[in-house]
C-alpha cells in the first residue's frame, strides 16, 4: 500500500497493481485451498503407492513399486478380487454406455419431437437422476428380491420363471448396470435434447423438400451434427462408470460386490483395500490406475474436439 | 436463447406442423408416445413401490401386492423415533446448505477474478485449477482421510461436519461456470464503480454478483443436490450414527442380521422425497442449467 501512495504520479500503473493485488487476495482461499486439499492429496497418494503404508502400524516402510507389481500378480492370476474388479468394470463400461446412450438417444429424438406431455415425461425421465443413489440402490436390490420382489411378481403373472437375479453370479451385474443405466438415463436425455436443439431447423425443412426419409435426415443429418455431444457424453459416461461404487455396495451381500465378486469394481476393492484391511498403499496403487484410465480418457477427448475445432 | 415471444411460438408450431406433415405421420407419433409412456413409467414405478411399500405395515412386506391392504404410518413413526434417521436429516441438511453457501461465495469470487482481473499467473493457477477436474475424489480419500484423523488444526476431523464438508467447500467445474458468466459482465460498468470510488470487494459484491445471480443459482441448486446425496466421503468421514448423512445411515441400516425393508424404503421416501417436491417444483430452471453447463450433481 506505501510502495502504490508513492507512485500516485501515474494512476494507470497504480490501479493495475492495485487490481493485481486484489486478485491475490481474493484468490487466496481458493489457492491454498486447491493446494492442500486437491493437489497434496493427489501427490500424497502417489507417495502412498509407493509404501506399505497401513495406518495402524508403527512405520509406513517404502517398497518401491512392490504394489504395482502386486497388481500386476492379482491381474496374471487365474482369479483374484483385484481382477474380477477391473473385468466387472470394464464390463460395466462396455455395456452400459453404448445401452445407455442408445437408449437416451433414442428417447430425446421423440422428446424433441412431441409437444402435448412433453415436459412432463421430461421430469419423469429427470427425477431419477437427482434422486440419492443409495437409496434408491436398496430400492431396487428390494424390486429384485425372489419371492416378494416386484420383478418376480411380474414374472410370475406373465407365467415366466421366477429369477435369482442380484442372487445369482450370472445376472447380478447387469441387474446392478440397470440401476445405472436406469439413473443415468435422465442426464443424456437433457443433454441430447440441448444438443438436438442446436440443430437448425432450416437442415431439416431441406431434407423434407429432397423427400429423405426419416432414416436418412437421421443419418445425414442429426447423427454428424450431434457428434459433438455424443462425444462429450461418451467421456462422462465413461468416467463416471469407472469410477461406479454406490450402487455396488448398497447392492451386494454386505457390500462385498458378490456373488462371487461378479459384482465388484475397482472403487470398491479401493474401498475394502483400504478400510477394511487398511492396506492403504496397495489401495493407492488402485486409485493411480483408475487415475491414469480417467487421464486417458480426457486426453483423447481434448484431441479429438480440438481436431473438430481445427 | 431467443425470447419466447407470442409470434415466434406461433411460427414454431406452424413450421413443425408443415415438418410433421404426411408419410403416416401419425403412426410414428403414436409409436413416440407408446414407447416414452412405457419408458417414462418405468422411471417412476420404483419410487412409487418405494412409497408404497414404506406404507405397508410388516406382515404385508413379504406379500406381492404392489398396494398396501392396510396403509399405516407405522414405519414413519418407528423410522423418526426409533432411529437417528431425523439427525441424519439434520447432519445432510447442514452440511449441504455449509457448502452450498461457501461454493456460491468462493466460486463465484474466483470465477470474478479469473474472467476480470490480470495479473501475472493467472494462466498457470487457473489450468491448475482446472487439471484438479480430472483427479477422481476416489483418489483422494485415503489421503484425505489420513489427514482427516491429523489435521493443521483441531484434533479430529472424522465426525465433524467440517470434516465431511471441506473436499467441498470450492469447486473447481463451480469456478469455470462462474468465470463463463461473469466474461459477460460489462468492464465499463465495473471501471464506472471505481471511478465512484467503489471498493474491489464491493464490484464484485454490489455489480458482478447481481448480474450473475441466474447462474449462481443453478450452481446452489447442484451443489446442494450433490452434497445432499454425497456418499463416499460421508461414509467415510464419519464413524458415529450420531453424525450419518443420509445416505451413509440408510446403507448402515440393515447392518443386522434382517433386512428391514419397510423402514429402508421408510428412510429412502423420506430422504428422496422432498427433494423430489423441490426438484418438480425448479425443474425448469434445473433441466436449462444441466442443459447449460452439463453439471453432474
Amino acid at each position: 500500500m506505501a510502495a502504490a501512495r508513492q507512485k500516485i504520479k501515474s494512476p494507470v500503473w497504480t490501479l493495475a497493481r492495485r487490481k493485481v493485488v486484489w486478485a491475490y487476495i481474493f484468490l487466496a482461499i481458493p489457492i491454498l485451498f486447491f493446494a492442500y486439499i486437491r493437489i497434496y492429496p493427489a501427490l500424497f497418494a502417489f507417495q502412498m503407492s509407493l509404501h506399505d503404508y497401513n495406518p495402524l502400524a508403527a512405520e509406513q516402510p517404502y517398497v518401491g513399486l512392490e504394489n504395482y507389481e502386486k497388481l500386476v500378480d492379482e491381474l496374471n492370476k487365474r482369479k483374484s478380487p483385484t481382477k474380477a474388479a477391473f473385468q466387472n468394470t470394464v464390463n460395466y463400461l462396455l455395456l452400459g454406455v453404448p445401452i445407455q446412450l442408445c437408449l437416451a438417444l433414442m428417447i430425446s429424438l421423440m422428446l424433441n419431437e412431441i409437444r402435448f406431455m412433453s415436459t412432463i415425461y421430461r421430469i419423469m425421465f429427470f427425477l431419477p437422476f437427482v434422486t440419492s443413489t443409495i437409496a434408491i440402490a436398496w430400492v431396487f436390490r428390494m424390486l429384485y428380491q425372489p419371492r416378494f420382489g416386484l420383478v418376480n411378481v411380474m414374472l410370475q403373472l406373465v407365467s415366466l420363471p421366477q429369477q435369482p437375479f442380484l442372487k445369482s453370479p450370472a445376472q447380478a451385474l447387469p441387474s446392478v448396470l440397470s440401476l445405472v443405466v436406469w439413473q443415468g438415463m435422465g442426464f443424456a436425455v437433457i443433454i441430447f435434447l440441448a444438443g438436438l436443439k442446436q440443430i437448425p431447423r432450416t437442415y431439416y425443412e431441406a431434407a423434407e423438400v429432397d423427400g429423405a426419409s426419416r432414416w436418412h435426415t437421421f443419418r445425414f443429418i442429426t447423427l454428424p451434427l450431434l457428434n459433438p455431444t455424443i462425444v462429450f457424453l461418451l467421456v462422462l459416461q465413461t468416467i463416471s462408470f469407472l469410477r461406479m461404487f454406490a450402487p455396488v455396495l448398497a447392492m451386494t451381500e454386505q457390500g462385498r460386490g458378490g456373488p462371487l465378486d461378479s459384482t465388484t469394481t475397482v472403487v470398491l476393492r479401493v474401498y475394502r483395500e483400504a478400510f477394511t484391511s487398511f492396506n492403504m498403499g496397495y489401495a493407492s496403487s488402485l486409485t493411480v490406475v483408475l487415475f491414469a484410465f480417467i487421464l486417458i480418457i480426457t486426453i483423447i477427448q481434448l484431441r479429438v474436439t480440438a481436431r473438430r475445432i481445427n | 436463447m431467443a425470447a419466447i415471444t407470442p409470434s415466434n411460438l406461433f411460427r414454431e408450431r406452424s413450421q413443425s406442423r408443415a415438418v410433421g406433415s404426411g408419410r403416416g405421420e401419425w403412426k410414428y407419433r403414436a409409436f413416440s408416445y407408446l414407447v416414452l409412456t412405457v419408458c417414462a413409467l418405468t422411471m417412476v414405478v420404483p419410487f412409487i413401490w418405494m412409497l408404497s411399500t414404506s406404507f405397508k405395515p410388516e406382515k404385508e412386506i413379504l406379500r406381492r401386492n404392489f398396494f398396501p391392504n392396510e396403509a399405516t404410518t407405522a414405519n414413519y413413526s418407528e423410522v423418526i423415533t426409533e432411529t437417528d434417521l431425523p439427525l441424519w436429516y439434520k447432519n445432510s441438511f447442514i452440511v449441504a446448505v455449509f457448502s452450498t453457501i461457501s461454493v456460491a461465495f468462493f466460486d463465484s469470487l474466483a470465477g470474478y477474478v479469473f474472467a476480470k482481473y490480470q495479473f501475472p499467473g493467472k494462466r498457470p493457477i487457473f489450468i491448475i485449477f482446472l487439471t484438479s477436474l480430472m483427479v477422481p475424489t476416489e483418489m483422494l480419500i485415503i489421503p484425505w482421510f489420513i489427514m482427516s484423523s491429523n489435521p493443521p488444526i483441531g484434533g479430529t476431523w472424522v465426525d465433524t461436519y467440517w470434516g465431511i464438508a471441506f473436499p467441498g467447500v470450492i469447486t473447481a467445474s463451480g469456478i469455470f461456470l462462474m468465470r463463463q458468466f461473469m466474461q459477460g459482465v460489462p468492464d465499463e460498468l465495473l471501471d464506472a464503480g471505481r471511478i465512484d470510488g467503489v471498493s474491489e470487494f464491493g464490484l464484485y459484491w454490489r455489480v458482478a454478483v447481481p448480474l450473475s445471480l441466474p447462474a449462481i443459482g443453478a450452481l446452489c441448486i447442484f451443489n446442494f443436490l450433490g452434497n445432499w446425496n454425497a456418499f463416499i466421503w460421508p461414509l467415510i468421514a464419519t464413524s458415529k450414527s450420531e453424525m450419518f448423512t443420509l445416505p451413509v445411515g440408510i446403507q448402515l441400516f440393515s447392518s443386522e442380521a434382517q433386512t428391514p425393508w419397510n423402514l429402508i424404503m421408510t428412510g429412502a421416501s423420506l430422504s428422496v422425497v422432498p427433494l423430489l417436491i423441490v426438484v418438480i417444483i425448479f425443474q425448469r430452471y434445473i433441466i436449462e442449467g444441466i442443459a447449460l453447463t452439463g453439471l453432474k450433481g
